[in-house]
């Protein structure tokens, strides 16, 4: 009895130091401290489950925690920043791993046995699972570039993939009423394996902040369910917190990708973004690009200047060069300030991890609310390899297929220098205006090797 | 088993209502450390994993068992460390790098 206590205990005080944790996260200056604290509550769950009465054996145990340390090390310590899309998405496949096999063991002991709540559990913990499981391995594929991050598409898929989860939902109703039918169990889960193939499929490269996040809320789901099934709060807790911050962080991310919510649950099965949507003509209007010397004049002079970073940055890896160039600039007396784009990089906060990365102090970086209001008092922006979160159509023109999107406007900044390799359009594939606006001058090339030009001229200026 | 069920639904409903109000919180600056923190905070299904794997009760179990407890292992070491590593590059500008005070309180 009193083993019960402690290990409820220890689930309790677990629970607490997880949204303590959590908690210290809206504050940079004591997340890290908070994170510990975190620590501390899983190393208390795991020693008071060690105390648990069903815990027979310990050989596994210790197998398993030895090679999931040895693997989990590396994943951590060594895993650079500009990789951290796809290592949260490997890290859901294996969470969502865990709760399913948990979910087949469950299954696989009580089986018929289990009343209709428990089945309900067991059955929405490994369909939730195991389209995680695929479903992030696919992300994870995308993002890797292991596959094409191009949307994959056939004819029909609509119709495939409703039936699909059609036959799925009505086998998990089935079991929960027939809970003995052990072979349709295993075919819910290939099918639901199959399911998270298919909902990632025609899904583009772009769209997988908004894929990562709704699958960190699925993997969070899968093991509340977990949870419920073998009864244990703590599992239910943490499942709760991670479903409400995946959901949360797609909803914020698909705001900003100017698509409503209910189109990203299910808008993969719909068409890609507006294929013949009206392109603005770029005829009759000029570009006027500068020179390296030119810009590191502007610059130099610059009292106020906010940079724009987009993911071309991050692909040239040439965010110390920015931070260089910044430092130069507030030494010769002006001010630089980041805009982020809250879809600056491939997942939610990407580009401020990058940044910090960089050494760029925290404070220097700001969300585009915070920002755009300083925009027009600021003598320089500097755009770096972004296009769409900086296009005006958004604003203005209302047969932009971006239109309504969220945007820094950079356009009403006194001078625009926009870096970029060459002219071509960005992910929505439409023109943008600013670069064609008499404020703007482009300065073509590598950003990093710009970057570069640009420190060394305006040291000397 | 219908109350242990229903007690079930007010802890999870509760938990995500308190996980959506801290949540809301998190500036966007720390959402990337914010997912691997969940991430590893969620690798908590390793108290389930234990249990399945030392619990004796046929060696599929067992099995599946060990493989779960890697699975979460995997993200509580890696989610743990990754989300520290991360958190440990965000420095306010206060002095010009160099100096390595610790954490203003």
């Amino acid at each position: 009895m009193i083993r019960q206590y402690l290990v409820e205990g220890s689930y309790l005080a677990a629970s607490v130091l997880f949204i303590l944790g959590l908690k210290s996260l809206t504050r940079p200056e004591q997340a890290r401290r908070g994170i510990q604290q975190a620590m501390i509550g899983m190393l208390l769950a795991v020693v008071g489950t060690l105390l648990h009465q069903e815990i027979v054996r310990y050989e596994w145990i210790l197998a398993g925690l030895a090679l999931g340390t040895a693997i989990g090390y590396p994943l951590g310590m060594f895993v650079p920043m500009t990789a951290m899309p796809q290592r949260i998405a490997i890290s859901h496949m294996f969470g969502a791993l865990a709760a399913t096999l948990v979910g087949i063991v469950e299954f696989s002991q009580h089986g018929a046995h289990l009343s209709a709540g428990a089945m309900a559990a067991v059955g929405f913990e490994v369909l939730f699972g195991s389209l995680t499981i695929t479903g992030s391995f696919m992300a994870f594929g995308k993002l890797q570039e292991l596959i094409t991050g191009k949307p994959i598409t056939f004819r029909g898929q609509n119709a495939v993939n409703m039936t699909l989860f059609a036959v799925t939902l009505g086998l998990f109703v089935y079991l929960i009423f027939n809970p003995g039918a052990t072979g349709l169990f295993y075919l819910m889960i290939a099918l639901a394996l199959v399911i998270g193939v298919t909902m990632v499929l025609p899904i583009g490269g772009a769209d997988m902040p908004v894929v990562v996040s709704l699958l960190n809320s699925y993997a969070g789901l899968a093991s509340s369910a977990t949870g419920f099934a073998i009864g244990n709060n703590v599992l239910i807790i943490c499942g709760a917190l991670d479903g409400a911050s995946g959901f949360l962080l797609s909803i914020l991310m698909s705001k900003a990708m100017n698509r409503s919510f209910s189109n990203v649950l299910f808008g993969a099965f719909g068409s890609g973004p507006a294929a013949g949507a009206a392109k603005k003509s770029a005829e009759g209007l000029t570009v006027r690009s500068t020179t390296v010397e030119d810009a590191a004049m502007q610059l130099a002079y610059a009292r106020s200047v906010i940079v724009v970073p987009g993911y071309g940055l991050a692909v040239a890896q040439a965010q110390h060069q920015v931070r260089e160039l910044a430092e130069l600039i507030e030494k010769k007396g002006g001010e630089v300030k980041y805009a982020i784009h809250p879809v600056a990089g491939r997942m939610p906060g990407h580009m401020n991890v990058l940044l910090a990365e960089a050494n760029v102090p925290y404070d220097r970086l700001y969300d585009m609310d915070e920002i755009n209001g300083e925009f027009e008092r600021a003598d320089v922006a500097l755009v770096i390899g972004a296009n769409d979160v900086v296009n005006p159509a958004a604003r203005n023109d209302p047969s932009s297929p971006i239109h309504g999107m969220p945007i820094l406007n950079v356009d009403q900044a006194k001078n625009v220098i926009v870096m970029k390799r060459g002219m071509s359009p960005g992910f929505a594939g439409i023109e943008n205006e600013l670069f064609y606006n008499e404020k703007t001058s482009m300065l073509f090339g590598d950003a990093k090797s710009s970057l570069s030009k640009l420190v060394t001229e305006v040291k000397n200026v | 088993m219908s109350a242990i069920g229903l007690i079930q639904i007010y802890v999870f409903v509760l938990a995500g209502f308190v996980g959506y109000q801290v949540i809301t919180r998190v500036p966007p600056l720390l959402h990337t450390p914010l997912m691997s923190a969940t991430n590893a905070i969620s690798g908590i299904s390793l108290v389930g994993s234990l249990v399945a794997a030392g619990s004796d009760h046929g060696r599929m179990s067992t099995i599946l068992g060990f493989i779960a407890v890697v699975a979460a292992t995997i993200n509580v070491v890696g989610g743990f460390l990754i989300t520290d590593r991360m958190l440990k590059m965000f420095k306010g500008a206060a002095k010009p790098a160099a100096s390595s005070q610790g954490v203003k309180q």
